[in-house]
């Protein structure tokens, strides 16, 4: 049970990063892991509570306190089993989780949370490093074929889950690289493509078989998704052909800004800057749009939008203002009402260290057009929150120069052609309507077809993704097989 | 008529009646008859009023009677007015018969017993009709249960010719008329009893107060009733049923204390029916089965056994031996013959074990013998002419002090013997010696006995398993918590691990995951009624010795080639041993013959499969066993994919219950080897359920493959594994009372909860098991979800044991009524006063539809009527008021949580409680607005600090007094509204504790008078209550000491305990606690949090039927507590009868607990449960929180009241008839649940309450104290010095305490200045003379003093020195009797006499000189300073961890009677000699303290022996051994250097 003074004598030890100046050159990941002292140091300060709150912070409800013990003892291999009995790819959360865990952590009450987090990457590196990530190819088939729609975290979750107690199973992906979001929305630099490489090998190996650049249920997709599919398959298709379907497709519509000027060159949705640019970095075609030497404006203050300020700071862009239409949350929380919940509160990510400027309650009114098509400022407003309610402040109306706006407000549904396509009924938000308990959860309104990740959920974590994906499976495994060992 | 006891009825079941009572005899040495004896015998009798009880009604006690030799002209004369000439003494026997008053019946009875007669050729001389006295004012209740009493005269028949055989014929007589009356199932059947049959004595006892029994019988009164002994009993009965044959005496014992033992007692004779004949009875032996009926109580059931032992050839002293042995298991000094006799005779029965001071007499022999712990008192003393009187306490009888030539009392397993025909008193060495040369029993044993461990290694090899070590272990339904919460603690460290915080996981027949069968068993205890016993510091008690295979013929008295036996020193067994048990047969040259009984059934059978497996497993032991096997091996080592196994338990007690039916099971040993034992819990029921040894094997191949190949570390692993299981055993038995493996075994302490009534009655026959549950096929299918589990291709148990989630919430483990969210939601409410918060909360909680987790999760609420607004109902402010929070020391939490929750309860008007640590005398006054805590409590003893408000008050109303004593003063108990007297805890019920010298701070070691960094122990009993009369005595000190605080005991619930509440309401407390098992702790064995005690729902519901049956419940208040956490629950409580209601770890998680589960770690992150100052500062608990909280609660119940049509809430209470189970409960387990006995309501007139709704009368205005307090106003009011004198007897208890209480309400703790009151006292004293005595108050008695004289000394003095008329030394002759100074705080007693056993246990830091003392002196003592001027008895200084005591060793011999764990022995040195450099006990050496305590004695007292001392001081000092626990030396060194460095 760690060290049961740990959190009285150790400090929270942060990964490292490298410095702003010298990662802002590259788009490979500049936090470095642990080091193998540093990991015990930071696994004794848990404090293997009666209640690990982190255990149900945690949305894949990893069991935190038991690898932190075993990586406190060293018993790294141990550490690596139990981390994967909960998620299949640590290596991601490892890199990308906002860390809900931590929130939760009991310790984060009146001091430093554990490092959970650095603990999940120091394991999963460590166990890529020992060769001790191995595949995990079934003993037997079952005769039994599975179509994962969609690559991303959720998909590739089910697949590999479904895979493991042999169906064959196969992941269509629209796109030419796989991994969805993993893959193409989140820039090299906080995940690199190689993490979900050798995943994917590891996958093949266990059997899954990958198909991209293919489209499922509906072809003509809505304006701002990248689509690279050569090839068509309809829903009826897939349907003949599998045993059962899991729709993993995510939710890819963005949340548009409809107000005067949206239409000029330069107002991009964010994942058409990002996308383009993680092919570039993958060595494929240069990303068309560039922000060197611009004035760059994102409206949103999420991660994509993060994700926007870092590539832009990359490119090497004049100035970088990010908006968000939310006052600025408290630097610090009240602790005694959120925790163990997610705090509102303000969250400087590694991207807004590299330089950017925050503007918070704003809300952007309109483009303005250079004349030529081209945007070179908007106009913006600054808005009182008041019960839940905003209203412009009168007379606060600005304008600031912009030769690039990313849009980074969410996204709203997932393709409602696919949901068509195979017939699933929706939900109040457009998405795909199926529970989460109990009977028949899963399982969408179309016999056999299931429906995992922000595709039902919406918007969401990644961890989140991989919840769905793992317990989807299971449910398709039950729905096959009559009976399914897969947890939860 | 109907039964006196009424039938079992809801959760009341008459086999949990417990009674305890006072005994006396005197008897005339040389067999002088005469009638001064019958009406001595008689005023015994009404001076031990006190023992006894009254029930609802004053005129009806429990029961008393006399037992005296037959007065032979008496009868002769009163038959020959009949016309029946009598023969000559010792030619007729007399039966003394009560008859039933239905005539046909009575006929029926006196013609069987007639025929009888006939039948064993003796002669009916005639009946005589016992004259009563009917004018005799008499309970209602008590008359209508009158019997009518006759007296049968018997004659011998042609065939007898000596006494003895006539006696032995009469025995026959009666069991075959009793048998026979028996079978013919009368209604009136019943009250047919035979209080005496035999040609020596003759009893007259019933439901007579003890002052009734001379006035009733008016034999008694008449001069021709002449005896030579009167042996007499007055009986204290939990319950208030009228029944008259279950006063004492019995046809040979009267008897205090109780028998733990006895289920396991009663079925192992059942056991042997078949297997034992008796040369002396021959044929006639099968004449008296069955021995014992059922609903016996213990008394009665031991006194069977023992006339049978009698009957069939043993001497009286030779069978209270065997039935009652000494501990000789450990006891170095004993002589070797009488250990070999003991060893001898171990194998042949087990002891009856439990506190017990048995009085017993066959006419010719009267003696009387002690339990081996000396758990209840005896005194006697000795006349110079030739009488001799023992009562349980001294000064029954007034004899001239001149007359007296001996005092003394019955020592641990002793026995004292007159026989009248030798004339003499025999003493207990000659009695034993002579008994245990009478055969070569050393020899006998030494040839006889076979170790185990002695047998050569066995060749053969242990066959390999089937399946992998994994699979196995998720078959048997290991998870990773078995590992590293259970096994890694133990084979680390030898003992099991401590976990804190109680539980809140679902009970097991609720739980979605499967469960080992073990875990619907829970562990019975000991409360009130009985004393756990300490298994480490009185370890010289217990003993896990047990013998495997056939027991000897238990009444072969003639034996000259006994039969060999095999011995293991406990009951775990490795697999070496396993192997030459399996092949025993080859290793002892065919004397033993080992048979394996594979428990394990093809999966593939089903569940459908085990009922008739274990039917032919039965039919297969009996095979075995009828050809020849007396071994036999019940094993599921063969578990393997296909094979499951039927959990052991199960198997094992079926075997074993079918063994006893047959008559078989004492033919052959029953071993057990399975892979599912691992915890202690485990063992003690494959124990308890009667298997003799067990072979964890699959535990074992754990361990080992945890030592990764280390063979050594393996061996140390398994070496550790297997102590831990044995101290763990200990521990178990010990809750219960219990010190012998040998009379666990089979013994039954179990309750079960969740499993079908049915199907425990027949597989584990008499266990209690109230709401039914899962029947034999749910068992099996059960153990096969988990078997097919652990064979099947799940993912996760591929590489790894489930995850567990019992003892840490884990989620997707086991479910938990605290839940993360809940905690969060609690505490965001509470913080920020938000009402709909906290409901989301209650929701979490109360809405059980899905996760199923407590029983009253079960309950739904079914209205009497319909709704009313919620306006109408009782106000919140008013509700809170019934809230009290737990008994959280100020140790167990930090000062800022302990005083947070006074805070808030005072706001809202309800309770808190100081706990067992005592409270700083700083809190009792009220405070200024604006006062800061630190103001108060000080500065360096407050890290976070709380501004406090106007009328804000510290104090905590209810005052805790536990076992440990520790800062319970006078002034602490005059400042309570309420005194809790904590009996058990939930969390470890039966259990002292200990806090670890690293955790007493400074603050800590002030509050409980002691020493900072010096250990404290809290003992498992209070050891000034071993029975229930001893608590009645208790809260009858605290009720002097405090008379306008109401007297609370808390109980926890298990099985009985509303018969224990029944006798702790007779007992005059005005308040009972029910607790939960599952309430939270500090620290706590894991086993017992889980496995000990019951839901608070069962208890309650049975409290409050039982009270409410006895017509009890009027006068007591009830208070439920255990896991209390919403609105619902109070509700729930009070339908099951509750008037208040205890809160602790809820109000704790508002305070900012969140179920860390490390309060024992001392690093709880946020200074609730903690002493460290770092962690202290994170505390942010705030007492409106806590008030939000209650009031929440409140609003709450309100609403459920408005929903049920409530108003006020003392309507709700004990309306169990608007709670219903929840309809449509589809769990597979939980849908077998069956609550009708909780809801029962007893059928009782309307009149009767069913709330408290009266007071108790505790008879205060008898105290002497009134005259005391009269006289020494002077002294109270203006501190001038007042002389009192004034004579004493033994009625007047609790001399000077009262008196205190003004002191202490006046002057506090500092008291009046030393001697300002001065009272001097002639005769014997009461028990608790100068209990909690104040400092200015000295007693000086002239006399004697009775038992817990000083108990909880606050600065007073006592003085105790014999009457000038007493002829004898003052060392031999007993002037104290046990458990003298316990508890005490200050002030010093000086003995010129003996004391008896536990002299100065838990003392904090009085002073005292006395002139010898019994067993455990010193024992558990933090403080203070002890000379014994004389002898000592065995474990002296056990627990010892402060304080110094100083023993005139003459002989050398002290080091083999003291305890030496946690002592040195040193000499006393020459004070100027004495190292200046080393600390000192109260700051002088040795020597000067000694000296001066001595010549003080000597002043005081007068005593011989000081004097003598003095004159010869310097060859006396050499003599002098000082008793110096380590722990003191280092913490006074340590001390001293903090000093040191605080001076530099």
């Amino acid at each position: 049970m760690g060290k049961p003074t740990g959190f009285l004598e150790f400090e929270r030890l942060s990964e490292a990063y490298e410095p702003v100046e010298v990662r802002v050159k590259h788009y490979k990941e500049f936090v470095s892991h642990l080091s193998d002292d540093a990991a015990k140091v930071q696994g004794a300060r848990c404090m293997d509570c009666g209640i690990p709150f982190c255990n149900t912070g945690c949305p894949v409800n990893n069991v935190i306190p038991d690898w932190n013990d075993l990586v406190y003892r060293g018993n790294w291999k141990q550490a690596l089993d139990v981390l994967h009995s909960t998620n299949n790819f640590p290596d991601f959360t490892g890199r990308i989780c906002p860390a809900p865990c931590e929130a939760a952590c009991t310790l984060g009450i009146n001091d430093q949370p554990v490092g959970i987090k650095s603990i999940e990457h120091f394991i999963i590196d460590k166990a890529w490093e020992s060769g001790w990530v191995v595949p995990q190819p079934p003993k037997q088939k079952t005769g039994k074929k599975v179509a994962v729609v969609g690559s991303g975290p959720a998909g590739l979750a089910a697949a590999q889950q479904l895979a493991r107690v042999g169906h064959a199973v196969t992941v269509f992906e629209k796109n030419d690289r796989l991994g969805g979001l993993l893959g193409y929305g989140i820039p090299d630099f906080k995940l690199e493509k190689s993490v979900i490489d050798r995943r994917v090998a590891q996958m093949e190996a266990e059997g899954v078989t990958f198909r991209t650049k293919v489209v499922v249920g509906g072809k003509d997709l809505p304006q701002g998704i990248i689509n690279d599919a050569i090839e068509f398959v309809s829903a009826e298709q897939l349907n003949k052909e599998f045993d059962a379907v899991i729709l993993a497709a995510g939710s890819e519509v963005p949340r548009d800004l409809p107000i005067p000027g949206r239409e000029l060159k330069g107002v991009y949705a964010a994942l058409e800057f990002l996308i383009p640019q993680n092919k570039q970095v993958a060595g494929q075609q240069p990303n068309p749009i560039n922000a060197k030497g611009k004035h760059v404006v994102v409206i949103g203050g999420g991660d994509t939008g993060s994700d926007c300020v870092g590539t832009s700071n990359r490119h090497g862009a004049a100035s970088v203002v990010q908006f968000e239409l939310m006052p600025m949350p408290p630097e610090q929380e009240n602790k005694d009402l959120t925790w163990p919940y997610w705090p509102y509160k303000l969250r400087t990510s590694s991207s807004h260290e590299e330089g950017c400027s925050r503007d918070f309650a704003v809300a952007t009114k309109e483009f303005i057009g250079d004349g030529q098509g081209n945007v070179k400022a908007l106009k913006a407003v600054r808005v009182e929150w008041k019960d839940g309610k905003m209203a412009e402040v009168p007379g606060s109306e600005f304008e600031l120069p912009a030769d690039l706006v990313f849009l980074a407000m969410g996204f709203t549904n997932p393709v409602g052609s696919l949901l068509e396509a195979f017939g699933v009924e929706k939900d109040g938000r457009g998405n795909a309507k199926a529970t989460t308990d109990g009977a028949g959860c899963y399982a969408t309104s179309a016999a056999k077809v299931f429906a995992a990740g922000d595709v039902r959920r919406g918007q969401s974590l990644v961890v989140w993704a991989i919840r769905e994906g793992r317990q989807c499976a299971r449910e398709v495994d039950a729905f096959l097989m009559g009976t399914s060992n897969l947890p939860r | 008529m109907e039964p006196a006891v009424p039938e079992r009825q809801g959760l009341y079941d008459p086999a949990n009646e417990h009674d305890a009572c006072g005994v006396g005899f005197v008897a005339h040495v040389k067999g002088q008859k005469s009638h001064g004896i019958v009406e001595q015998g008689l005023l015994i009798l009404k001076n031990l009023d006190h023992r006894g009880a009254v029930g609802a009604d004053p005129l009806q006690g429990d029961g008393a009677g006399i037992l005296i030799q037959i007065p032979d002209q008496f009868y002769r004369e009163e038959m020959a007015k009949q016309g029946i000439n009598l023969p000559p003494a010792g030619e007729y026997g007399i039966g003394m018969v009560f008859l039933p008053q239905e005539a046909a019946s009575r006929y029926a009875c006196i013609e069987e017993i007639e025929r009888s007669v006939q039948a064993e050729g003796q002669v009916v001389l005639g009946w005589r009709d016992v004259p009563v006295n009917r004018d005799m004012p008499m309970s209602p209740a008590v008359k209508a249960k009158e019997p009518v009493i006759r007296q049968v005269f018997v004659g011998r028949g042609p065939d007898v010719f000596v006494t003895d055989a006539l006696e032995r014929k009469l025995f026959i007589i009666r069991r075959r008329a009793a048998n026979a009356i028996k079978s013919l199932k009368l209604k009136h059947g019943q009250e047919f009893y035979v209080p005496s049959f035999s040609a020596r004595t003759v009893n007259y006892k019933g439901l007579l107060l003890a002052d009734q029994v001379g006035v009733y019988y008016l034999d008694l009164q008449d001069k021709r009733v002449v005896s030579a002994l009167a042996l007499v009993h007055q009986r204290f009965s939990t319950n208030t049923f009228p029944t008259w044959d279950l006063a004492h005496p019995f046809r040979m014992i009267a008897h205090n204390g109780e028998i733990n033992t006895l289920r396991g007692n009663v079925n192992w004779f059942k056991a042997r029916e078949q297997a034992i004949s008796s040369p002396i009875l021959g044929e006639d032996l099968k004449k008296i089965w069955p021995l014992h009926y059922p609903g016996q109580s213990d008394s009665a059931s031991f006194d069977n056994a023992l006339e049978l032992l009698v009957m069939g050839g043993y001497s009286l002293a030779h069978a209270m031996m065997l039935m009652i042995p000494e501990a000789w298991e450990k006891h170095t000094l004993m002589d070797e013959n009488r250990r070999a006799f003991y060893e001898y005779h171990a194998a042949m029965m087990e002891p009856w074990d439990g506190p017990a001071a048995v009085a017993f007499t066959d006419g010719r022999q009267i003696g009387a013998t002690l339990d081996r712990n000396g758990l209840r008192p005896a005194r006697y003393l000795v006349t110079d002419d030739d009488f001799v009187v023992m009562a349980s306490e001294s000064g029954v009888l007034p004899i001239p002090e001149k007359k007296i030539v001996k005092k003394w009392r019955l020592q641990p397993g002793k026995m004292f013997l007159i026989d009248m025909e030798q004339g003499r008193i025999i003493d207990d060495k000659e009695l034993k010696d002579s008994l245990a040369k009478a055969k070569p029993y050393r020899e006998w044993i030494e040839k006889i006995r076979i170790k185990l461990d002695e047998v050569p290694a066995a060749e053969e090899k242990t066959e390999a398993a089937a399946a992998s070590l994994l699979d196995r272990q998720q078959a048997f339904g290991y998870t990773q918590e078995d590992i590293k919460v259970i096994l890694e603690p133990m084979v680390n460290n030898g003992e099991e691990a401590t976990g804190s915080m109680g539980t809140d996981s679902a009970l097991p027949v609720l739980s979605s995951k499967p469960k080992t069968f073990y875990a619907y068993f829970k562990q019975l205890f000991a409360q009130v009624t009985n004393p756990p016993v300490d298994p480490i510091r009185e370890e010289l008690v217990m003993s896990l010795v047990s013998f495997i295979g056939p027991k000897p013929n238990l009444l072969n008295t003639t034996d000259i080639n006994p039969p060999i036996r095999l011995e293991v020193s406990q009951p775990v067994l490795t697999a070496a041993d396993m192997e030459k048990l399996r092949h025993i047969q080859k290793y002892t040259g065919g004397k033993f013959r080992s048979f394996e009984l594979d428990i394990c059934y093809p999966v593939a059978w089903g569940k459908d499969g085990v009922e008739a497996r274990l039917a032919s497993l039965a039919a297969d032991a009996e095979d075995a066993v009828r050809s020849g096997a007396n071994i036999l091996i019940v094993s599921d080592r063969k578990v393997d994919e296909n094979h499951v196994a039927i959990p052991a338990l199960l198997a094992t007690s079926t075997i074993h219950q079918h063994l006893v039916k047959k008559g078989l099971r004492t033919s052959a040993g029953l071993v057990v080897e399975t892979g599912s034992a691992r915890e202690v819990h485990h063992f003690a029921l494959l124990g308890g359920y009667g298997a003799e040894a067990v072979h964890p094997y699959l535990a074992l191949e754990t361990i080992e493959a945890l030592a990764k190949g280390d063979a050594a570390k393996a061996d140390k692993f398994v070496k550790n594994f297997v102590k831990a299981i044995g101290k763990g055993l200990m521990k178990v038995m010990s809750k219960m009372g219990i010190s012998t493996y040998m009379s666990y075994t089979g013994a039954q302490i179990f309750e079960a909860i969740g499993l079908q009534k049915a199907f425990v009655e027949k597989y584990f026959t008499g266990t209690p098991s109230n709401i039914e549950g899962i029947g034999v096929f749910e068992v099996a299918e059960e153990t096969i979800r988990l078997h097919k589990s652990a064979f099947s291709d799940d993912p996760v148990l591929a590489n790894m044991l489930d995850a567990g989630g019992e003892y840490a919430y884990r989620t997707r483990g086991e479910d938990h009524v605290w839940t993360p969210d809940a905690i969060a939601k609690l505490q965001h409410s509470t913080r920020s006063g938000k009402y709909e918060t906290y409901k989301e909360y209650a929701r979490i909680i109360n809405d059980q539809t899905k996760r199923h987790l407590t029983l009253r999760g079960l309950f739904e609420f079914k209205p009497a009527g319909g709704p009313i607004s919620l306006e109408e109902v009782e106000s919140a402010k008013d509700i809170v008021k019934r809230f009290a929070t737990g008994a959280m020391s100020l140790g167990s939490i930090s000062t800022e949580a302990h005083t947070t929750l006074s805070l808030a309860m005072n706001r809202i008007g309800g309770k808190s409680n100081t706990g067992e640590g005592g409270e700083d005398a700083k809190r009792f006054a009220p405070v200024k607005g604006g006062t800061m805590l630190s103001d108060i409590v000080g500065k360096t003893r407050i890290e976070r600090d709380i501004e406090l408000k106007d009328g804000d008050s510290l104090r905590s109303a209810i005052k805790q007094v536990a076992s440990g004593r520790f800062g319970v003063t006078t002034e602490y108990l005059v400042n309570a509204d309420q005194i809790q007297i904590k009996m058990a805890q939930g969390a470890k019920p039966g259990e002292g504790g200990q806090l670890p010298g690293h955790k007493v701070s400074e603050y800590i070691g002030f509050l409980r008078h002691s020493v900072p960094g010096v250990g404290l122990i809290s003992p498992p009993p209070h050891h000034d209550i071993y029975s229930i009369e001893d608590l009645a005595q208790l809260i009858h000190d605290l009720k002097n000491a405090n008379g306008k605080a109401s007297i609370s005991v808390k109980l926890v619930s298990e099985v009985g305990v509303g018969t224990v509440a029944a006798g702790v309401s007779k007992a005059k407390a005005d308040h009972v606690v029910i607790s939960g098992f599952d309430g939270g702790t500090g620290a706590s064995p894991q086993s017992s949090i889980k496995h000990a005690g019951t839901p608070w729902e069962l208890g309650l519901a049975e409290t409050q039927q039982t009270l409410v049956l006895n017509r009890l419940r009027g006068r007591i208040r009830v208070q439920v507590d255990g896991q209390m956490k919403t609105g619902r629950d109070v509700v729930i409580g009070a339908l099951l009868g509750a008037d208040e209601f205890g809160f602790a770890t809820a109000p704790l998680v508002v305070e900012g607990c969140i179920m860390m589960r490390k309060c024992h770690l001392n690093t709880c992150p946020v200074g609730v449960a903690t002493q460290d100052p770092v962690l202290r500062r994170r505390f942010t608990g705030q007492p409106e929180h806590v008030v939000n909280y209650f009031f929440f609660v409140a609003e709450e119940v309100r609403e459920i009241m408005a929903q049920l049509g409530i108003r006020k809430f003392e309507d709700l209470i004990g309306r169990a008839d608007l709670l219903d189970m929840r309809a449509g409960i589809e769990h597979w387990k939980a849908k077998g649940l069956d609550f009708t006995k909780v809801f029962y309501q007893p059928a009782v007139p309307a009149s009767e309450p069913r709330r408290h709704a009266g007071e108790q009368d505790h008879g205060l205005h008898k105290a002497l104290d009134h005259k005391l307090i009269e006289q020494a106003q002077k002294a109270l009011e203006k501190g001038q010095k007042v002389q009192i004198e004034t004579p004493v007897i033994n009625v007047n208890r609790t001399v000077g305490t009262m008196l205190s209480g003004e002191v202490a309400k006046r002057y506090g703790h500092a008291g009046l200045p030393d001697d300002t009151i001065h009272v001097k006292l002639t005769g014997t004293a009461g028990q608790s003379f100068g209990a909690f005595l104040a400092k200015g108050v000295t007693l000086e008695l002239i006399g004697e003093g009775n038992d817990y004289v000083g108990k909880g000394l606050s600065g007073g003095r006592i003085i105790i020195r014999p009457h000038p008329d007493f002829r004898g030394q003052t060392v031999e002759n007993i002037i104290a009797g046990n458990t003298v100074m316990y508890g005490a705080i200050a002030g010093e007693a000086f003995f010129a006499g003996v004391g008896g056993e536990r002299f100065c246990v838990r003392n904090s830091g009085g002073t005292a000189v006395v002139e010898g003392v019994g067993d455990h002196g010193c024992e558990y003592m933090t403080g203070g300073t002890v000379v014994v001027l004389g002898m000592t008895g065995r474990n002296f200084a056990a627990g010892m961890s402060g304080g110094i005591a100083y023993v005139l060793d003459e002989d050398g011999s002290f080091k083999n009677r003291c305890n030496l764990a946690q002592v040195a022995l040193e000499k006393v040195a020459a004070a100027s000699r004495q190292p200046a450099n080393e600390p000192m006990h109260r700051g002088l050496t040795d020597e000067d303290q000694l000296k001066d305590l001595i010549t003080r004695h000597a002043e005081y007292t007068g005593s011989a022996r000081a004097k003598d001392i003095l004159a010869h001081w310097d060859a006396y000092r050499e003599k002098f051994v000082k008793v110096y626990p380590h722990e003191y030396k280092r913490a006074l060194t340590e001390l001293a250097t903090a000093g040191q460095k605080e001076a530099a």
